[in-house]
């Protein structure tokens, strides 16, 4: 008899289990994977950067730091870096499209873990993150400068600073002022008249500061959020306490993430970003001057002088494997967009690669509609979510920013 | 009372025999139907070759660059030697291609070619497909892979 009532007790407390398991948020195995699969705690340590002999030098950093901030790097003294930037919001400036110099057509990329990006810019024209450095000093709409005035400027300001670091600053003393093959078609001419071994000169003294200043980007990277703690304490079978708790209605858009609305099919990692190029459908924005994304930066990366197989790189070529096997061409690149993080997006409206969304709401309500791409195809199909469900992802993606 | 005790034994032990049934069943039934073929050996689509496709590291890295082998044999089980290759491949139920380029790289004898630059930046069904010309003529062979 006696076991017999063990029996029915054990019973009872099994079926008592299931019953108390009924209100606590339930993942399957299969979810509870995936969810681990996203939390900060699973983001490997950062890789060196061969290709940047520097990259983890401190003094390159330090210097890399001050000319980020540096207003003196741009052509009338009054753009750097952080002028899109921001470090108060998260490297970023919540404007549409960047203004530096000029109006740029893009919308300023927030940096956190930037040094983990196989791929710089919204469509991945460069491919390192001190060859992407040097697009902006010279691009007429962001810092408007020339690589020969960058030269001189670092030897008259921070040249102690430099040779500490990168040995003996060639000598300048007959490299034009203003040069540049990128630069104003007079600056292109100085340039081009200049002798090859003075070029080089330049070019080396250029590769360098982007080296610096891609040291100090290094040590951007993501801090823990609410989701975070969430997803630690699914995994290690704690009971979430405080705001790690997750309400129902973040339940509900965490499991649409990773299930019925295969947001993590392109939005995965601990970053939520596979680091490649998708077409989604973002409509253009009327005024601005065509954009094709992806496919217009094949050509582009492959011609930059400073990319990872030309001669700037330190290293050797083995590092280079994301360039020699990219894809050039296919449909799938037209107007393709690198997959941003999802870290902070909700404090830092607006969204996508020329601000065309303002809200996460929009951004939602974009995919569950999923209208078809202007060119190219959308790799996105409609969802059509409930209001509930559309909520209920904002909810979301807002615990990946308290 | 130790009767009920020999039922609850008996109706455990039919259990498990059951259990068991179901479980020789599923095993030897044709999976064609549960998903698809995952066989990482395979003949090529006309017979002409045998071939194996297997990470060089033995572990698939989601997001990583990645080189993996693919071993040629004839149907005889001789090396193919001197073969060129094609790759492509995509996911078929999303509809797009695969993000990176992969290449056949360098030829490590024994019918062995690396084939580098391969990238699985998502979960989901994986399909890549070779094209293979060598002296014994062309054939190709498609290898689906789920992470
Ligand atoms: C005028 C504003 C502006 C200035 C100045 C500027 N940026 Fe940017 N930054 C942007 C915009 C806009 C993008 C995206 C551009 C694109 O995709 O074409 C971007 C992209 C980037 C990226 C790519 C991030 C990624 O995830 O791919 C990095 C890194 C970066 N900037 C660093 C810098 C550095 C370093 C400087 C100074 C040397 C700088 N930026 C100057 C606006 C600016
Ligand atoms: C096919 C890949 C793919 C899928 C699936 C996908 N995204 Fe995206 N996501 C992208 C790309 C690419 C962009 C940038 C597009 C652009 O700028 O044109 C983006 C941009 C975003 C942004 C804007 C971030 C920013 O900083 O601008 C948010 C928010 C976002 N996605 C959320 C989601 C949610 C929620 C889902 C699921 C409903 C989802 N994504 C599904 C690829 C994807």
């Amino acid at each position: 008899m006696r076991r017999l009532t063990s029996v029915a007790c054990l019973l009872a407390l099994a079926a008592l289990a299931l019953l108390s398991g009924c209100g606590e948020p339930q993942f399957s195995d299969a979810e509870k994977k995936t969810i681990a699969s996203l939390a900060l705690n699973t983001l490997p340590s950062l890789k060196p950067d061969t290709t940047n002999q520097y990259a983890d030098v401190p003094a390159a950093a330090a210097l890399g730091s001050t000319l980020f901030f540096d207003a003196g790097m741009s052509r009338h003294g009054t753009v750097s870096c952080s002028t899109c930037h921001k470090i108060d919001r998260q490297f970023q400036d919540d404007l549409p499209q960047a203004v530096g110099v000029g109006h740029t057509n893009r919308r300023t990329m927030p940096l956190a873990g930037v040094a983990r990006n196989p791929w710089y810019f919204w469509d991945g024209r460069r491919d390192s993150l001190w060859a992407q450095a040097l697009t902006p000093l010279e691009n007429p709409l962001e810092q408007a400068g020339n690589r020969a005035a960058f030269a001189h400027y670092i030897k008259k300001r921070f040249g102690e600073r430099y040779e500490r670091i990168f040995g003996p600053l060639p000598d300048l003393s007959s490299v034009p002022a203003n040069a540049s093959p990128l630069g104003s078609d007079a600056e292109k001419a100085v340039w081009n008249a200049m002798p090859a071994s003075q070029q080089d000169d330049v070019n080396r003294v250029y590769a360098n500061i982007g080296k610096a200043i891609a040291a100090f980007e290094r040590s951007i990277e993501p801090g823990q959020t609410r989701f975070d703690r969430f997803a630690i304490d699914l995994a290690t079978g704690a009971k979430p306490e405080g705001d790690a708790a997750f309400s129902p209605e973040e339940v509900l858009g965490l499991k649409l993430f990773i299930g019925k609305a295969n947001c993590v099919t392109c939005h995965n990692g601990a970053r939520f970003t596979d680091n490649a190029f998708h077409n989604t459908g973002v409509p253009p924005v009327d005024g601005l001057p065509p954009d094709r994304g992806r496919v217009d930066a094949v050509a582009l990366v492959e011609a930059d002088p400073f990319n990872c197989l030309g001669k700037f790189r330190d290293g050797d070529e083995s590092a280079c494997r994301e360039l020699r096997f990219m894809v050039k061409d296919g449909p799938q690149i037209m107007r393709a967009y690198k997959t941003p993080s999802l870290r902070g997006a909700a404090d830092r409206p607006p969204y996508m690669h020329a601000g065309q969304f303002s809200t996460l709401d929009e951004v939602v309500a974009h995919y569950s509609k999923a209208p078809p791409s202007v060119e190219g195809v959308s790799e996105v199909h409609p969802l059509d979510l409930s209001d509930r469900e559309r909520a209920a992802l904002v909810a979301f993606l807002k615990t990946l920013s308290d | 009372m130790a009767s009920i005790w020999r039922y609850i034994l008996a109706g455990l032990g039919l259990a498990a025999l059951l259990v068991g049934i179901v479980a020789v069943v599923y095993l030897t039934l044709p999976h064609s139907a549960s998903g698809p073929d995952l066989s990482r050996s395979k003949k090529t689509a006309n017979g002409l070759f045998v071939a194996s496709f297997e990470p060089e590291r033995g572990v698939i890295r989601q997001g990583e660059l990645q080189s993996w082998l693919l071993t040629l044999k004839t149907a005889a089980g001789a090396p193919v030697e001197g073969a060129a290759i094609t790759v492509s491949g995509g996911m078929p139920q999303h509809n797009h291609g695969l993000p990176t380029s992969p290449q056949a790289t360098d030829y490590l004898g024994e019918g062995r070619y690396r084939i580098d630059g391969v990238k699985f930046t998502m979960s989901g069904w994986w399909q890549l497909h070779f094209g293979i010309s060598a002296a014994a003529g062309s054939d190709s062979v498609v290898f689906n892979i789920v992470l």
